[in-house]
């Protein structure tokens, strides 16, 4: 079985960890950056690797190019073998990786919240289509319902628009009240208010509604239509598709089974992005919700400081209070309403993996509690999704429940953890 | 690099541009749905990023998800995962 050595492993090749990994052999350190995908990018920048179209990642993709960092695609982190000691899955068996210090660079996924119908073929993320777009997947001429809340579902919208999607509407689930307070927010950032500006053009003339929300999809097979709530109105949409997610949520894993100390559902971390245990850095979304900019002056951050060059830097400190001002301003803004904790009916998926209903989890009152009593999150995506939507639902702790290995693996990797390894727990 | 790739899903012959994820070459090729569930509804991508495993598929014989994975050519991607 392979094993590869590096001082520096960065997992996660989204612009934290591309920042961190090129800022990393800046300041003299040797990195090695994997990412689960194909290509390095992270979300916002799917599909820019071949052809970059956005400023900053051909800037950033450039430099990783022209920088000695190793990188490699197609390895998921799946678990420690010991500390300082990577198992990672592959298509081709598994890959070990010795690292001396680790920086977590692994974003954010959207939260779901079920309702009537959200199991079906063209229900997706809102996030989940676009990038599902940016990577070769056919929306010319569909027509496609974005709903949910928070900035992405513009973003998400612009992306389905350009690659010929025709937008039914776009639903923010968040009073306008809340919004043109987070619009004002906006006004000391330029750089937030032109993206703002962009986005208003790219989605010129279609509908945007607040105060809406959908209540159920139907159709056979696939989805054909869509309930939308508005008030005491509920009005059904025809449509081929539609994207919906209800913002994001830091993705833990990795950080919770070393060890690392969460608060609010995302890592904690000083001013050199170093976490609660030793020799473990974080940065991007997975310490809490700020978007591209803080992504990657936080991977800056961390990329020097696990090199060993720590000094602080008043252009990076700036730059990171700037965009901490954005996340607090994100998270007050798109709170999300009551009402859609009652979109669920007894039969509704909670767990689409383990097909486990609403009615089955009644009077549960933990995660665990659902786990053992009616195996909600024990399949494939090991609670990912329905962990994210019971926090909200029924104030659940997703954050609880960590196990090896994070993702189903092959028998290959397994090995390596069980026989080969004196196992001990991380620190 | 040619501009398309060869590949077959389900054991039929498909051309898809070259590039795209595994996903979106499903979507080409018509499929709705990739996999179905313990009670038999169709399931098809979802999350696009590695987090649901809604579109697992078989992959040359193993189990991988279409939405990381590029197409390539002589790919023989199973719809049975
Ligand atoms: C679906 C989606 C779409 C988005 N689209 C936009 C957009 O259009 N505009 C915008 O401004 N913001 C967008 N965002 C917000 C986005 O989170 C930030 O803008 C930015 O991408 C965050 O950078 P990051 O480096 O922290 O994380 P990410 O860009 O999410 O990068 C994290 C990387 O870690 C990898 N990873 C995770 N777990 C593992 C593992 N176990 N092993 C190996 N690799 C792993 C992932 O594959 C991913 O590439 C989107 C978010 C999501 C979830
Ligand atoms: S679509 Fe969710 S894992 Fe691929």
């Amino acid at each position: 079985m392979p094993e590869l050595r590096t001082e520096i492993l960065v997992i996660g090749a989204g612009p934290a960890g591309i920042a961190a990994a090129v800022s990393a052999e800046r300041a003299g350190a040797r990195a090695l950056l994997v990412d689960m995908q194909a290509e390095p990018g992270g979300q916002i920048w799917r599909g820019q690797w071949a052809r970059p179209t956005l400023a900053p990642a051909r800037q950033w993709l450039d430099a990783l190019r022209g920088s000695p960092v190793d990188a490699r695609y197609g390895l998921r982190l799946v678990d420690f073998a010991e500390p300082g000691l990577a198992v990672f899955d592959t298509a081709q068996g598994a890959v070990r990786v010795r690292c001396e210090r680790l920086v977590i660079a692994t974003g954010a996924r959207e939260r779901q919240l079920p309702f009537p119908g959200w199991t079906l073929p063209g229900v997706f993320g809102a996030g989940g289509l676009q990038v599902l777009v940016k990577n070769g997947w056919p929306v010319k001429g569909r027509r496609v319902v974005v709903a949910g809340s928070g900035p992405l579902l513009l973003a998400a919208a612009a992306t389905l628009r350009a690659a010929g999607a025709e937008i039914a509407c776009i639903a923010e689930q968040r009073r306008t009240r809340d919004l043109a307070r987070f619009a004002l927010s906006l006004a000391p950032n330029p750089g937030k208010c032109l993206q703002a500006a962009i986005l208003r053009t790219k989605l010129a003339g279609v509908p945007y509604r607040r105060n809406a929300w959908v209540e159920r999809a139907d159709g056979a097979g696939r989805v054909e239509s869509i309930c939308l709530r508005r008030g005491a109105r509920s009005e059904r949409i025809e449509c081929d598709a539609l994207a919906v997610g209800f913002g994001l949520v830091p993705n833990t894993e990795i950080a919770r089974l070393l060890g690392c100390a969460l608060h609010d559902g995302a890592v904690v971390v000083d001013e050199h992005q170093h976490s609660s245990v030793p020799g473990v850095y974080c940065a991007g979304e997975i310490c809490g919700i700020g978007g591209v900019d803080q992504a990657l002056v936080q991977g800056e951050i961390a990329g020097r400081a696990a090199a060993g060059a720590a000094t602080a830097s008043f252009r990076l400190n700036i730059a990171r209070s700037r965009s901490a001002h954005f996340a607090r301003a994100l998270r007050d803004a798109f709170v999300l309403r009551d009402e859609l904790r009652n979109l669920a009916g007894d039969d509704t998926l909670l767990c689409r993996c383990e097909n486990v209903t609403f009615a089955q989890v009644r009077g549960c009152r933990s995660q665990r509690e659902a786990r053992l009593h009616a195996r909600l999150g024990m399949g494939h995506c090991q609670a990912r999704i329905c962990g994210a939507a019971g926090e909200f639902l029924f104030g659940w702790d997703a954050e609880a429940t960590v196990r090896p290995p994070l993702a189903p693996s092959r028998l290959s990797c397994f090995t390596v953890v069980r026989s080969e390894s004196t196992r001990q727990e991380s620190p | 690099m040619s501009s398309e790739v060869r590949l077959f899903i389900d054991g039929a012959e498909f051309r898809v541009p070259a590039g795209i994820s595994v996903a979106a070459a499903l979507r080409h090729a018509g499929y709705e749905a990739t996999r179905r569930a313990f009670d038999a509804s169709p399931r098809a991508a979802f999350c696009g990023m590695g987090v649901c495993f809604e579109c697992r598929v078989r992959i040359d014989g193993s189990e991988r998800l279409g939405c990381l994975e590029r197409v390539t050519d002589d790919m023989d991607i199973r719809c049975d995962a």
